[in-house]
């Protein structure tokens, strides 16, 4: 029973309490690119939850394999492969979503989330735990992806999902479904989501900067550290 | 075959990687608090990326002869870090001025979404070898375009009375949309140019 509730939360704490979109502020390229429709955010969404869960499987059954030297480059090359499967999947059945997505399905590849995934919990967690996580982590990126993706479709197209809405319709705000409209309601979700974390006495998100790459280790910490010094002394 | 004029002009403004396409978001929200950090940012980014076309260019031509392009992902996602971390080997070893300015981006690049993109949009878009480079270029000065405005944009920041609620990234953000914004102007010169 005990292990049952810890796997729960392994699930549940990456939708709300470290959400990597509106918490962690990670895998913001794919957030901004791929949300001006529903139907592209939940592609791209289900997209990298797949490869999540499954480089997060192997990744984790391999950890005592994986030497810690070159074990960056080996994460690389696992999620690359199921980017990859996952790419030609979509490629085969889902050729719309193929061409709505674009160079983005491959870019998956260098998403922080996932690597950052690897990195922080399953080179260091069992195999089912490890698959829990990304699980919850891909279903958090997913709802903030759909949360995003609405708000944009719904001002900018005047639509959800492809349907479109009576009175919006007529007037839809095109700057939302620009680029521009995606900074800004990125921003404001940001907002929100710092304006209840503080309510309930956490830190507002915010950029990491060295702390939070992926890379921290395996990069000249001597230089790392003079960056984040650097930064933190301004 | 496209003027290369057009395709320089675009890949900066009108395509621009950062504004237009979110390409290399991470290192345009993190390093741009100052305009040196974002300078040297810029040109560590272009170097590489044009480095990174160069050398992927042959690859990719090899993987279509064998009938393999489905390996490009990983493929190219390797070539990438493996030529970041011999570049800075190299620089290192014989280069040190350049190094100890451009070194500490290097590792920062290798999962840097814009290098990787600018590797596959090249391919998809079928340029050639001298269309790619010059793509990659532009795509790269591009990006120092954006970065160094938007460094600007930063530094008065500092100084400016912000809503508690909006203090820190969202304000980086909301700024980042008013910069973009701004690139939404150039849309339709390239092709009004050379159309």
């Amino acid at each position: 029973m005990a292990e049952k509730k810890s796997l729960f939360k392994e699930f549940s704490k990456g939708i709300i309490k470290e959400n990597p979109t509106l918490r962690l502020v990670l895998g913001t390229c794919p957030t901004l690119a791929t949300t001006t429709s529903v139907e592209s955010a939940i592609g791209m969404g289900i997209a990298a939850t797949v490869v999540l869960i499954c480089s997060n499987i192997v990744i984790s059954a391999l950890r005592k394999v994986i030497p810690s030297k070159v074990r960056i480059p080996a994460y690389v090359v696992v999620i690359a492969s199921f980017v990859t499967i996952v790419q030609m999947l979509v490629k085969a059945f889902l050729p719309d979503l193929n061409n709505q997505l674009g160079v983005y399905l491959p870019l998956i590849v260098v998403n922080c989330i996932i690597l950052g995934r690897a990195e922080a919990f399953a080179s260091k967690n069992a195999v089912i735990a490890s698959a829990a996580d990304g699980l919850g982590m891909g279903v958090g990126f997913t709802a903030a992806l759909f949360l995003m993706s609405t708000v944009r479709e719904v001002l900018g197209a005047g639509s959800f999902y492809g349907m479109s809405i009576p009175v919006l319709s007529a007037h839809p705000m095109l700057i939302f479904i620009l680029p521009p409209g995606g900074f800004f309601v990125f921003g404001l979700l940001i907002a929100l989501s710092n304006k209840l974390a503080t309510k309930k006495g956490k830190k507002p998100a915010n950029l990491g900067g060295c702390k939070a790459c992926p890379f921290v280790d395996s990069c000249n910490s001597a230089n790392c550290e003079n960056a984040s010094k650097e930064e933190v002394a301004e | 075959m496209k003027p290369l004029l057009a395709i320089i002009l675009a890949a900066m403004l009108t395509n621009n990687f950062v504004l237009s396409k979110f390409l290399g978001i991470c290192p345009f929200l993190g390093v741009s608090k100052k305009v040196n950090t974002a300078t040297g940012m810029s040109v560590a980014v272009i170097f590489v990326m044009v480095l990174a076309t160069i050398v992927c260019y042959p690859i990719n031509l090899l993987l279509v002869s064998k009938d393999m392009e489905y390996l490009q992902t990983i493929v190219f996602i390797l070539v990438i870090a493996a030529l970041v971390q011999l570049v800075e080997i190299v620089l290192k070893k014989y280069i040190l001025s350049l190094y100890s300015a451009l070194g500490i981006y290097l590792p920062l690049i290798t999962t840097n979404c814009a290098v990787l993109g600018v590797v596959l949009l090249n391919i998809s878009d079928g340029y050639n070898f001298v269309q790619s480079v010059v793509n990659s270029f532009g795509a790269g000065v591009g990006f120092m375009i954006a970065m160094l405005m938007f460094a600007g944009v930063r530094e008065r920041l500092e100084a400016a009375d912000i809503p508690e609620t909006l203090k820190g990234l969202p304000i980086t953000l909301i700024s980042a949309s008013l910069t973009a914004v701004s690139f939404l102007g150039f849309t339709g010169v390239v092709e009004g140019i050379f159309g």
